[in-house]
């Protein structure tokens, strides 16, 4: 029953972060490249003000799963080199907690794209 | 032809064009939440593995990252973020789809400047705005000490 109540609220607010992405394709004049970079911004706001944690404390992955998360997630990683590393920490925070995603993102795709071939655009 | 006005009302509300705002909405809604349900049962699993909560955490991402790499490579992402919209582009998968599709489309173009670097198109602007907002938190956190 915990489970399922876990597992209901990831499906939710992550069902709801990406409507409220819908509603600014449907009816503003966003890219989706603008879009995306648009909430890792807001997530770095958001996280950095430390209201995103306690969403990602209530939801889980339907927090930390959006870009939001990403953001939130980059602020997170510079607080933390700063505690450690003093003002260096600055440059170094950020893409160190986002390394993961990040090369993931780089290395998977620079195999499948090796391996694969392009699908004709229908 | 006869028919309630209930029936009428749904026969309009199906022909008149426009306003696809509830079903876009409902659609990116569900299909974004089955993928961030998804990387739950994925944190859940690692957490199960003995992983701790963080690091379940960004296994779940990189898990989801390598679906969506994968699913892209069969062109099955596109197809389904047709339908979903900010559904497929919100959640981290989106992120990964970004990398992916013009990796591939660009190959053709040759490895460093059509793959390696068309790889970047929407990833290079996220990253770059993400790191300097995440300096410029960084400087006000370490200026006024907040940390």
């Amino acid at each position: 029953m915990e489970l399922f109540m876990t597992l209901l609220k990831a499906f939710l607010v992550g069902g709801v972060l990406c409507a409220i992405g819908q509603i600014f394709i449907d009816y503003t004049k966003l890219t989706p490249a603008r879009i995306l970079t648009g909430y890792v911004v807001a997530g770095v706001v958001l996280g950095g003000i430390g209201l995103y944690p306690k969403l990602i404390e209530f939801a889980g992955a339907g927090a930390s799963v959006p870009l939001l998360g990403f953001g939130s997630l980059l602020a997170k990683g510079v607080k933390k080199a700063i505690q450690a590393d003093g003002l260096l920490g600055v440059l170094t925070g950020g893409l160190t907690s986002a390394a993961a995603g990040i090369t993931a993102a780089l290395f998977f795709s620079l195999i499948v794209a090796l391996i694969f071939k392009p699908k004709d655009k229908g | 032809m006869k028919m309630t006005p209930e029936e009428y009302g749904r026969m309009a509300k199906k022909a008149s064009p426009g306003s696809p705002f509830p079903k876009n909405c409902l659609l990116a809604f569900l299909i974004g939440g089955l993928i961030c349900t998804l990387g739950q049962v994925c944190i859940e699993l690692y957490q199960y593995a003995g992983l701790e909560q963080e690091v379940a955490s960004t296994a779940a991402s990189v898990t989801l990252v390598f679906l969506a790499v994968l699913l892209s490579g069969f062109g099955v992402y596109d197809n389904i973020a047709k339908y979903a919209g900010a559904g497929t582009l919100v959640p981290i998968t989106g992120f990964a789809n970004a990398v992916a599709s013009p990796a591939l489309e660009f190959k053709s173009e040759g490895l460093v400047l059509g793959l390696g670097a068309k790889m970047f198109i929407i990833a290079g602007p996220v990253i770059v705005y993400g790191t300097a907002a995440s300096v410029v938190y960084g400087l006000i956190i370490y200026l006024f000490r907040l940390y």
